[in-house]
């Protein structure tokens, strides 16, 4: 059923386009980057895009550092809401289920699939930066080894290790997002709407995040800790962030995944 | 094939279905009458494991559903509501997913089984369009074709004929006949009288969520022990009869008799010219709004 789930990801026309969108904002932010040479100053803007200028190599972090925030979340939260709901309003849910392929089975499938989504948009965004790093950006540094956020030298093999780190935390951070929509998805009718109402989580999760007012709930906000793989980019490392985002997110996997299981297993397919 | 016992479903204050004990035998062509909000659609879903029963149990090919789905389902072939598929893909990928996605799909004679599951219902040469620009009668065929393709011992169909015009209507209801000659049991869900007169060997008829009636077709359709004359001679044949007519509408009469044979010679023999006589047979129209009467009645 992974398997199946995975071609049906690669036949569709939609995984392409969302793909190529996703990537499109990165590679025009090389392309000004390079024309107008005005990176952000140091400490401001999107992570590692003042570094660039300088270290093209550098770029498909700040390309990544780009897309993770938003675009990712967005397509992931559409991604995942079509799971269930998307199959149940096309009909094609009870064809599956009296094919049959267990309940349980086909959430997994489902969550793979999303997953796949997630490494092979990972995949372009990282390799379409590269060759825009390497071909437009800064090359000063190529052999001297990168600059960590805390301003000391990193070699370029701790580099690979902490960017393996950093979008492991990043796939990790999508998988939580991707439970709560999978959940929505086993509840709601459209697809359309267990996408906004995982984005309306989200939004709602960064406003509060802004409030001083909500001090009290935002350790558990599912976005709080979302852009602490930077500190995985100090020297040495700042684990604090990271491991209490680790922590947060797999509660937020382990809770609506169960509940989109427990939902799903005793759902009648009316559609 | 199929037994339930006391089959119940409530969708919160509504009962959708009521007590259902259906008893569909192997070799049947069992049709499944009932109007739409009958509850027939939900009663299909219930034997295909899609919706959990309240109360009540059901056993397909002797075994208990949806516990045994697994080794059950792979030998049913279902359409329920009308058919689906991926609209962006073709109607052979589509059949090769749903093969892949489940047990009981042998991948090395999974094209050839396409093939002839296209062939049987007729799509066979228009398959590189995605179905997206299919007519309503070929996604029909598609889904009875997705239903065929492991050859199953039993298809439940809901509405199959749905969409397709009358050349198409004929050649499912030969298809789904040589399938049954050929040993497989057909459950035939349907709002068509007709339809099912025409295919069925044995009818349950399903009112408000009960099963009003459930009987082999023949049985309900056997004489009524009347005959019904047409002739031109009313008032002839009248006064030979007299008092074994029962009802007369303009050149037709109904007899009281048992043997339509001595009544056409009685009636030759006086001079009754008689230009139709045969036994009284009910349709099933008449059987069904009967029993569908007669429960309405009991509330």
């Amino acid at each position: 059923m992974i398997g199946v789930e995975l071609r049906k990801l690669v036949l569709s026309r939609r995984t392409w386009v969302t793909i190529l969108l996703i990537d499109a904002l990165p590679t025009l932010v090389g392309i000004l980057l390079a024309v107008t040479d005005l990176g952000p100053r140091p400490g401001t803007g999107p992570a590692f895009l003042s570094a660039v200028l300088t270290d093209g190599t550098l770029f498909p972090l700040a390309a990544l550092g780009i897309v993770l925030p938003l675009f990712l979340p967005i397509a992931v939260a559409v991604t995942a809401g079509e799971a269930i709901a998307g199959e149940a309003q096309q009909g094609t849910l009870r064809y599956l289920l009296v094919r049959p392929v267990g309940r349980t089975r086909l959430l997994v499938a489902k969550l793979v699939s999303v997953m796949a989504f997630v490494v092979l948009t990972v995949l372009v965004v990282a390799a379409t930066a590269y060759v825009v790093g390497a071909l437009l950006l800064g090359s000063e540094s190529v052999s001297a080894g990168a600059t960590s956020v805390s301003g000391s030298g990193l070699s370029s093999q701790e580099l690979v290790l902490r960017t393996l780190l950093a979008l492991a935390y990043a796939m990790l951070c999508m998988l939580g997002v991707a439970a709560i929509a999978l959940f929505l998805s086993t509840v709601v009718r459209m697809p359309l709407s267990a996408a906004l109402g995982t984005m309306a989580v989200l939004v709602a999760s960064t406003l509060l995040l802004s409030l001083d007012a909500a001090n009290v709930l935002q350790p558990y906000l599912p976005t709080r800790y979302w852009l602490a793989f930077v500190d995985l980019f100090r020297d040495p490392i700042l684990w604090r962030d990271v491991e209490r985002g680790v922590l947060l997110q797999l509660a937020y996997v382990v809770v609506f995944l169960g509940a989109a299981w427990a939902n799903f297993m005793t759902k009648d397919v009316t559609d | 094939m199929i037994s339930t016992n006391g089959l119940t479903k409530h969708y919160g204050r509504i009962t959708a279905v009521d007590g259902v004990d259906l008893d569909v035998r192997e070799g049947d062509v069992y049709g499944f009458l009932g109007a739409n909000g009958s509850g027939k659609t939900t009663t299909v879903r219930l034997l295909l494991g899609l919706v959990l029963a309240t109360s009540g149990s059901i056993e397909v090919l002797g075994r208990p559903m949806p516990a045994a789905g697994r080794t059950v389902l792979p030998q049913v072939g279902a359409m329920v509501e009308g058919p689906a598929a991926y609209p962006q893909l073709s109607g052979r990928t589509n059949l090769a997913l749903l093969d892949a996605s489940g047990p009981g799909g042998d991948r090395s004679t999974r094209a050839g089984r396409i093939d002839d599951a296209l062939a049987r219902v007729g799509l066979d040469g228009v398959d590189k369009r995605p179905v997206r620009a299919y007519s309503l009668g070929m996604r029909q065929r598609l889904g009875l074709a997705a239903a065929l393709l492991r050859r199953p011992r039993l298809l439940v169909l809901d509405e199959p004929t749905n969409g397709l015009d009358p050349q198409g209507i004929r050649e499912i209801r030969q298809l789904l006949l040589d399938l049954n000659r050929a040993g497989t049991t057909v459950f035939l869900s349907s709002h068509l009288l007709a339809e099912i007169e025409q295919m069925c060997t044995r009818v349950g008829v399903l009112d408000r969520g009960r099963l009003v009636l459930q009987d082999q077709l023949d049985h309900l359709q056997r004489p009524t022990g009347r005959t019904v004359v047409r002739t031109p001679d009313t008032g002839k044949a009248r006064a030979l009869l007299d008092g074994h007519v029962e009802r007369q509408d303009g050149d037709t009469i109904w007899v009281r008799a048992d043997d339509p044979l001595a009544l056409n010679a009685q009636l030759v023999r006086v001079g009754v010219r008689v230009l139709e006589l045969g036994p009284e047979r009910r349709s099933l129209e008449d059987v069904v709004l009967e029993a569908a009467r007669d429960s309405g009645d009991r509330r």
